[in-house]
């Protein structure tokens, strides 16, 4: 993780975002957020940069990005998976799916395989519920998933 | 003016006083521990977290936080009502069921602000039984972090990010997860830390400690092959005693040397003593750029810094090393004393330097760090060997069941114990620059200096500046304590608009006196006061003033360095630095 390199039309790209809002270290939370949408996560090379034009500690910056369930320092898998943790499909069984991806992915929720292949992570309610429980990957919705379906929806994307 | 009620007294205050201000001035002392308000600097925390200061308000549905809430006109408080105090216990019961209870053998115990409080309300059971948070300790060279036992009163961060503006401390995540950390998580010396300490001074709990090496001292104390000498910093000798129950700025030299004495150790001599190394030799390269500066020689960088403290030359390494060039080479006066004790005074006494400890007593926790630099060791075997705190000093003199306060005054030894007034103003802001110019003036103007008391460039204020006559020539002089000052002047140096010739800069509010390694002020800064107080009274004192005049400081010169800035004294007394602005590290 250490020896992430970012290109450095990223990282004009970051300073250009930072630009945008004043370099104003007021708007860390937004600036944060802007560069999220673009690189998909936060790893520490990119929160230095945005601490050294915003003019602020890293320190800082870290303090946010871990206070905030929303930003990541981890990079999405390639296949992202993410399960409804919503009422209807928590009632429904949703844990124990999530469980099932846990044991066989043997990744905790906010990890990413060490392939780079999957990620785990848990959404709120998709509005599906008539689906309960609901499980995405990328943007395909799979309803009723029951824990034994697990390891058929990895098995798809394991050939892919 | 407002009228208000406190506990059914009627007093006074002006606008804008908190309940907790006004309580104090009845005489009423309401309960904090996340509140810090260090008077004289101008430095509040008031994150009016923890609710440990509430008081009723009549009309007011809620407790209020006494610490965070303004007076208002016909405003009624109770500060010990029966829901106050329950409420009070409560809180501090919370943070009690996850807080570790091992006072018994913690390095805070006695001076921890949370045993005090559960002291003071006789907390006998903690009602609250649940998980408790654990997180790794993390140990760097002179300042240990025991997350354990944070409350999250986040004093610390103010201090690191407001007042020294280091940026090392942060709170990150969330909830019962939440700790004080670096950034990314990683251990202190992976951080741009500073080691200042004045985060660990400000912690009202074991959270932030120093490094104890006060084992090995006694270890070496006992070990009959070494002979074990050491030193003291100016400022230890005017903070000492209040670990003692003395008044603060009790000057406790003679009491101090006598204890050290009886502690075994085979010579005690000063850091004084270096101090007047210190200003001869960079004295020396301040007048030398200086002059060189007004024959217009465009080379010469100026202003000079001085660099006698480590806390400051960390800062720069870390943040400026692109004016790397800038401050003097003069070591500090710490380490000069190593230098001088295992080469001239061990072939003295004609032993071998690994025969020889040097232990240091500063009011520092920077100069742990520091005596352990490589480039202050030859052959492995470091100049100084152990830095020990004020605090540190104070547990070694308990241990050893002595009675501080009625110990008769001794004198230091000779050589390395003779200082003259110059050297003992090193422990305040301004006092390295005054003994700098006491000795610069007569060397430069080749005039004795008649009024040596140089006021202008005393006080307390953050940033200060003065003129100095050097007999028609004006030396400008800039000085700046806390490194949040010391980044302004240093930002107008890389601006280029800094006008000075010299300036003084030491990391800790109020130079060495508020020190990291000092007996704890609690926030009372009039402590600062007295203490800076009792070191110009020490330097008014003594009969030689000016660095130059100690005699053996003279001899030293005749005998073994030749003349400020020789060959010998470039390798012994001066060093270079290093650019330590690597980017952060991840521990994996
Ligand atoms: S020692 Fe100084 S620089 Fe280091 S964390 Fe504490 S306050 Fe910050
Ligand atoms: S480490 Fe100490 S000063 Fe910092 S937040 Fe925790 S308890 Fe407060
Ligand atoms: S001001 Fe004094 S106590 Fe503070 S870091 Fe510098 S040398 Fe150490
Ligand atoms: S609760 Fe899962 S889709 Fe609504
Ligand atoms: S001391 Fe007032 S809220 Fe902590």
């Amino acid at each position: 993780m250490a020896n992430i390199k970012i290109s450095e039309q990223k990282v004009q790209q970051i300073e250009a975002i930072c630009k945008d809002f004043n370099n104003e270290k007021g708007e860390l939370i937004n600036v944060l957020h802007k560069t999220q949408s673009l690189v998909g996560y936060l790893p520490a090379e990119i929160q230095e940069i945005i601490a050294k034009n915003l003019n602020c500690s890293v320190a800082h910056v870290y303090g946010v990005v871990t206070f905030y369930s929303y930003f990541t320092m981890i990079p999405k898998g390639e296949f992202p998976i993410s399960i409804c943790m919503g009422t209807a499909c928590y009632v429904r069984g949703a844990e124990k799916v999530l469980d099932e991806f846990k044991r066989i992915l043997n990744v905790p929720v906010g990890q990413t395989t060490p392939d780079g292949k999957f990620s785990l992570s848990c959404l709120r309610c998709v509005g599906a519920c008539g689906l309960a429980p609901v499980v995405m990957v990328g943007d395909k919705v799979y309803g009723r998933v029951s824990p034994d379906g697990v390891k058929d929806i990895i098995k798809e994307y394991k050939q892919a | 003016m407002i009228n208000i009620k406190i506990d059914n007294k009627e007093i006074q205050v002006a606008p804008g006083t908190t309940i907790l201000d006004a309580a104090k001035t009845v005489g009423i002392n309401i309960p904090t521990l996340c509140y810090l308000h260090l008077h004289d600097f101008n430095i509040t925390n008031k994150p009016a977290g923890c609710r440990m200061c509430v008081v009723e308000v009549k009309g007011r549905r809620n407790l209020a936080p006494a610490c965070a809430t303004d007076c208002h006109e016909g405003m009624e408080v109770n500060t010990h009502n029966i829901r106050v105090l329950n409420s009070r216990k409560t809180v501090l019961e919370l943070i009690l069921s996850d807080h570790p209870t091992d006072c018994l053998v913690c390095a805070k115990s006695g001076n921890c602000e949370l045993q005090t409080l559960a002291q003071d309300m006789g907390i006998r059971q903690i009602q609250y039984q649940g998980e408790q948070s654990t997180y790794r300790e993390d140990t760097s060279p002179a300042i240990i972090r025991d997350v354990d036992k944070c409350i999250m009163c986040r004093r610390c961060e103010m201090m690191c990010n407001d007042v020294q503006t280091v940026g090392v401390l942060s709170a990150v995540n969330r909830g019962f997860m939440s700790v004080v950390a670096p950034a990314f998580e990683m251990n202190l010396d992976h951080s741009v830390c500073t080691y200042c300490g004045q985060c660990v001074a400000v912690c009202p709990t074991g959270a932030l400690t120093e490094v104890d090496h006060t084992n090995q001292v006694i270890r070496a104390l006992a070990d009959p092959s070494k002979t074990v000498i050491v030193q003291t910093a100016p400022a230890v000798r005017v903070a000492l005693g209040e670990e003692f129950g003395m008044e603060a700025g009790s000057l406790v030299t003679g009491k101090m040397v006598t204890a050290l004495r009886n502690l075994g150790f085979d010579y005690v001599f000063d850091t004084d003593f270096a101090a007047d190394l210190t200003i001869m030799e960079e004295g020396t390269e301040l007048l030398d750029r200086i002059t060189r500066h007004l024959k217009g020689d465009k080379t010469v960088k100026l202003p000079i810094l001085t660099s006698c403290c480590p806390g400051w030359v960390n800062f720069f390494e870390h943040q400026f090393p692109e004016m790397n060039d800038i401050p003097s080479t003069a070591r500090s006066p710490q380490q000069m004393f190593g230098a001088i004790a295992k080469t001239y005074f061990a072939e003295k006494l004609g032993i071998k330097r690994e025969n020889l400890v040097v232990v240091s007593i500063m009011p520092c926790l920077a100069k742990k760090y520091e005596c352990q630099r490589d480039e202050f060791s030859t052959n492995g075997n470091p100049d100084v060997d152990y830095a020990v705190s004020t605090r540190e000093l104070a547990h070694l003199i308990k241990q050893a069941n002595i009675d501080f306060n009625i110990l008769p005054d001794q004198e230091f030894d000779r050589p390395m114990g003779e200082s003259t007034g110059a050297a003992v103003i090193f422990g305040t802001t301004g006092g390295v620059i005054e003994a700098a110019a006491r000795t610069a003036y007569e060397i430069f103007t080749g005039k004795t200096l008649e009024k040596v008391d140089f006021e202008q460039l005393r006080g307390m204020d953050w940033i200060r500046h003065a003129t100095v006559d050097f007999d028609g020539t004006p030396i400008k002089i800039g000085i700046a304590h806390g490194l949040g000052n010391a980044r302004k002047l240093l930002q107008d140096i890389k601006d280029g608009k800094s006008e000075f010739h010299a300036i003084e800069i030491m990391a800790c509010p109020g130079g060495c006196i508020g020190g990291g390694g000092q007996p704890l002020h609690l926030g009372d800064t009039s402590i600062l006061m007295a203490r800076q107080k009792a070191l110009y009274s020490a330097d008014s004192g003594k009969t030689l003033r000016k660095s130059h005049e100690n005699p053996y400081i003279q001899q030293l010169y005749a005998d073994f360095l030749g003349k400020p800035m020789s060959e010998k004294s470039h390798h012994l007394l001066h060093t270079h630095y290093f650019d330590k602005s690597k980017p952060a590290e991840i521990n994996e």
